[in-house]
């Protein structure tokens, strides 16, 4: 009877020989260790980029988020609206339910301070009536700093019959989370295209060692070797050019971060800040050791796919 | 075992490789094959192994029409026929040990049944004291009995040969045969290329010849037949 007939098929008999053939790979690349931490730096570098704007995207939103939640809205009352009056509505707005605090400046006090500040104060004088209104400054409660639901309370302050003009004094940071989610577009565009070319650069290198090991896979396909029993070493590599890309990645970013975090630190402190570099988190990090092995693989199997079918034994 | 009925191979550009072969070889036969160089020994070796596939006729080998094989069933028919080449097709970077062993790590066999196989296989070549070794430092005659070992480790029913002895003088070239001689005997079919006539005529078997691609002269224990 033959071996073929008497195939086991015994799961242990296979996870042996998955074992195996894994190891067996890793060892081939370490045999050629210079040649492998090219490829494997190659691969680094390119997920570096990625990575460490994704990181800084991050950081970012943390400090604009910040900002964000000091968010206040002027309430610029109308000309005809008395001091009295004023004072009254504040007092009527620190009741509302969406609305933490209310800073009043009445238009005698807005005068004042004009004419301290600004240097016309002849030029006030010589009017006959204050033109200055007056001025509420109002602080959202907690959950209403952020730009939409701040937006929502604007709208309402808005409705007020002694408002003239409502202001969310948001639009800069508006305007710099818009170019957040544009950057955060521009790096899944940069981790797609540099992907890509991880794929390429596995792909090649496969390549290459098929062409290398030629007379290897013809022997073994005379010999009766399954395509996928030829494959799986190859696909290994791959996998482990992929997950050795992400490692040397993760500690490119991980040293640039910590190389960074002192110097920002001391800018911080400058703006009396006491923002820090938030450096990976585990998640990211599995993320991305998940995503450059599937990319290793993804690659190799291209590669294998091609040419492993135009090598037969002749 | 073997069934060639009305087997034709041409190639690409015109050359006849074989021509409406028609001939039947028997479960433990050892039959040897023989003929000029391009007179379609490889080819219909090839055939059998399905290296290559037959332009028209049906070929059955161990009761399988290849004709009917689909491509990703030919391994599992490569399995059952253990081949041996001229020039050994061994695996360089590798120690005797692992050429030998293969055919069972490609066929899924467990690691201590390997060992114990390929051990008993290369006791029977007589290299079991070189197991260690790597192919190179070997002499041409026990490269070549390292691939008889690696051809029968598997057991298969059918053993192929394409000029086994083709580089080996005259002793050793008799000592493989004798080899050969003793896995016919356990019931392994041979088939066996070789232009050494005189080699052939001693061993007294079946011998087919080939001459520009057609079956000529199929004798039986006559070696006096064997006629050019």
């Amino acid at each position: 009877m033959s071996v073929s007939k008497r195939l086991l098929k015994s799961p242990q008999i296979w996870f042996q020989r998955h074992v195996q053939v894994a190891l067996s790979s890793l060892g081939r690349m370490v045999q050629n260790q210079l040649a492998t931490l090219m490829t494997c730096a190659v691969i680094g570098i390119a997920l570096a980029m990625p990575l460490g704007l994704h990181v800084m995207l991050g950081n970012l939103q943390r400090i604009s988020g910040a900002w964000d939640s000091g968010a206040t809205i002027s309430v610029f009352l109308k000309q005809s609206v008395s001091d009295e009056k004023a004072a009254a509505l504040a007092k009527e707005l620190r009741q509302h339910q969406r609305i933490e605090g209310v800073e009043l400046t009445t238009r005698a006090s807005a005068l004042e301070e004009f004419q301290q500040l600004s240097g016309y104060a002849d030029a006030l004088e010589a009017l006959d009536s204050n033109p200055l209104p007056a001025l509420l400054i109002v602080q959202p409660k907690a959950d209403y700093t952020t730009a939409e639901t701040a937006q929502l309370l604007v709208r309402e302050l808005k409705l007020l019959p002694d408002a003239d003009i409502v202001q969310l004094d948001l639009q800069w940071v508006r305007r710099l989370q818009a170019i957040t989610v544009i950057a955060q577009r521009a790096v899944v565009v940069l981790a797609a295209l540099l992907g890509m070319a991880v794929l390429l650069i596995v792909g090649n290198t496969i390549r290459l060692e098929i062409q290398n090991r030629h007379a290897e896979i013809e022997i073994t396909k005379l010999i009766g070797a399954t395509n996928a029993f030829i494959r799986r070493p190859f696909l290994y590599t791959g996998f482990w050019y992929g997950l050795f890309g992400g490692i040397i990645a993760w500690l490119l970013v991980a040293i640039a971060i910590t190389l960074l975090s002192g110097p920002i630190a001391n800018l911080a402190n400058l703006y009396e800040s006491s923002f820090s570099l938030s450096s990976l988190n585990l998640s990211t990090v599995f993320s991305l050791l998940f995503a450059s092995s599937l990319l290793g693989l993804a690659g190799s199997w291209l590669a294998v796919g091609r040419h492993l079918s135009a090598i037969e034994p002749s | 075992m073997i069934h060639f009925d009305n087997v034709s191979k041409r190639y690409p550009g015109g050359h006849t490789g074989l021509s409406n072969v028609t001939l039947r070889i028997e479960a433990e036969e050892m039959v040897f094959l023989t003929g000029h160089s391009g007179a379609g020994k490889s080819t219909l070796l090839k055939l059998i192994g399905l290296l290559e596939r037959p332009s028209t006729g049906q070929l059955h080998v161990n009761e399988r029409n290849l004709s009917r094989l689909k491509n990703r069933q030919i391994p599992y028919h490569r399995r059952d026929v253990g081949m041996i080449f001229q020039d050994h097709r061994l695996l360089h970077d590798r120690t005797v040990f692992d050429n030998v062993a293969l055919p069972l790590v490609v066929a899924g066999v467990g690691h201590k049944e390997i060992g114990r196989r390929v051990r008993a296989a290369l006791d029977k070549v007589g290299l079991l004291h070189k197991e260690r070794s790597g192919p190179i430092t070997l002499s041409g005659g026990e490269q070549q009995r390292v691939g008889i070992a690696r051809a029968v480790v598997s057991k298969p029913p059918l053993v192929l040969a394409d000029e086994p002895t083709g580089n080996l003088d005259p002793a050793l070239s008799e000592e493989i045969m004798q080899l050969f001689m003793q896995f016919n005997q356990v019931g392994v079919t041979l088939l066996i290329a070789s232009h050494d006539i005189d080699l052939i005529n001693r061993m007294q078997k079946r011998i087919l010849t080939l001459n520009k691609g057609q079956l000529v002269a199929d004798t039986k224990t006559e070696p006096a037949d064997v006629g050019e």
